[in-house]
């Protein structure tokens, strides 16, 4: 029953938030319509929905924390390459990036982290899940740089994602 | 409202001169940058951070001149970190798939074509995931 009206209670519990910030108020008739659209919402978009991804919620919060801290210092770097790199300096290369991620929530989540922070963006994905084709802007040691990605990411996600 | 004013003030400006700073650096990547791949790379980036800061700026002023709290200016970077990326990947995609069908008006750039991936399978640009997609590279454990 629980499972059949609260779907998702993680996305019902997101959009409702969400909705008190879109609304920008803090009332009961607010926070009841915010509740009334994370109920609902979930429910008619199930079919979309299959399977429910179990996330640590804590982990989740100190990774959000991370990658918003490494966004900023990405925005310096490549403001930086873009002011004072000459263009034939710049070392763009492709990475391959083995994934041992195997959900395709994580899979996301991982790509999507790939391309805000610091000077790499996530191009493709190998047809059978298990590499990811990443764009390096300037990227002196490609090999380090696969390691560097690896460790301070998907690390983290596996254990997120409870993979 | 003395003294506190002209602070609030000051900081708004500042923060939005600074994120208007990063979204021109931004645009100037977009124009300077050798090729698609490499010009894909400023506005993912630098224009976040000017988009954060003016949103920023936006907030400090409400809060500390007008004396109201508001909140939707951190929606906007939430669904802007949400799309940007997927953007990117969508652009990229379609430059893969001129690469490699030979579309002369899209040069590789300095990065040159992009590796296949080790094993059978190709990206997913070029051969859509199915049921038992080749996987077999050296390592893989299902081999």
């Amino acid at each position: 029953m629980t499972r059949r009206l609260l779907p998702h209670p993680g996305l019902s519990a997101l959009l409702a938030g969400m909705w008190m910030v879109m609304v920008n108020d803090l009332t009961v008739g607010t926070l009841f319509f915010g509740l009334v659209v994370g109920v609902a919402v979930p429910i008619f978009t199930a079919p979309w929905w299959p399977g429910r991804p179990r996330v640590r919620f804590l982990p989740a919060l100190a990774y959000a924390a991370l990658v918003v801290r490494d966004i900023v210092v990405a925005n310096v770097e490549v403001a930086a390459i873009i002011l004072f790199k000459r263009n034939r300096d710049l070392r763009p290369v492709w990475l391959t990036i083995p994934l041992e991620l195997s959900s395709p929530e994580a899979i996301t989540v991982f790509a999507g982290t790939i391309s805000l922070t610091p000077g790499t963006v996530s191009a493709d994905l190998s047809a059978c899940g298990k590499f990811l084709l990443v764009h390096a802007l300037h990227a002196s040691d490609p090999a380090g740089e696969i390691a560097k990605v690896k460790a301070r990411y998907e690390v983290r996600l596996k254990e997120i994602f409870h993979a | 409202m003395s003294g506190a004013v002209p602070f609030a003030e000051l900081l708004a400006a500042a923060l939005i001169v600074l994120g208007a700073g990063f979204a021109l650096v931004g645009s100037w990547g977009l124009v300077r940058l050798p090729s698609l791949m490499e010009r894909l790379h400023a506005p993912t980036k630098a224009t976040t951070l000017g988009l954060g800061a003016m949103l920023a700026g936006s907030v400090v002023w409400f809060q500390l001149v007008k004396g109201e709290w508001t909140t939707h200016e951190l929606l906007v970077p939430v669904f802007l970190f949400v799309t940007a990326p997927i953007a990117a990947n969508m652009i990229a995609k379609v430059h893969l798939h001129a690469l490699r069908s030979g579309d002369a008006s899209a040069p590789a750039g300095p990065a040159g074509a992009p590796p296949p991936p080790p094993g059978r399978a190709d990206w997913a640009t070029h051969e859509a995931p199915h049921q038992g997609t080749p996987c077999d590279f050296e390592g893989d454990e299902r081999r």
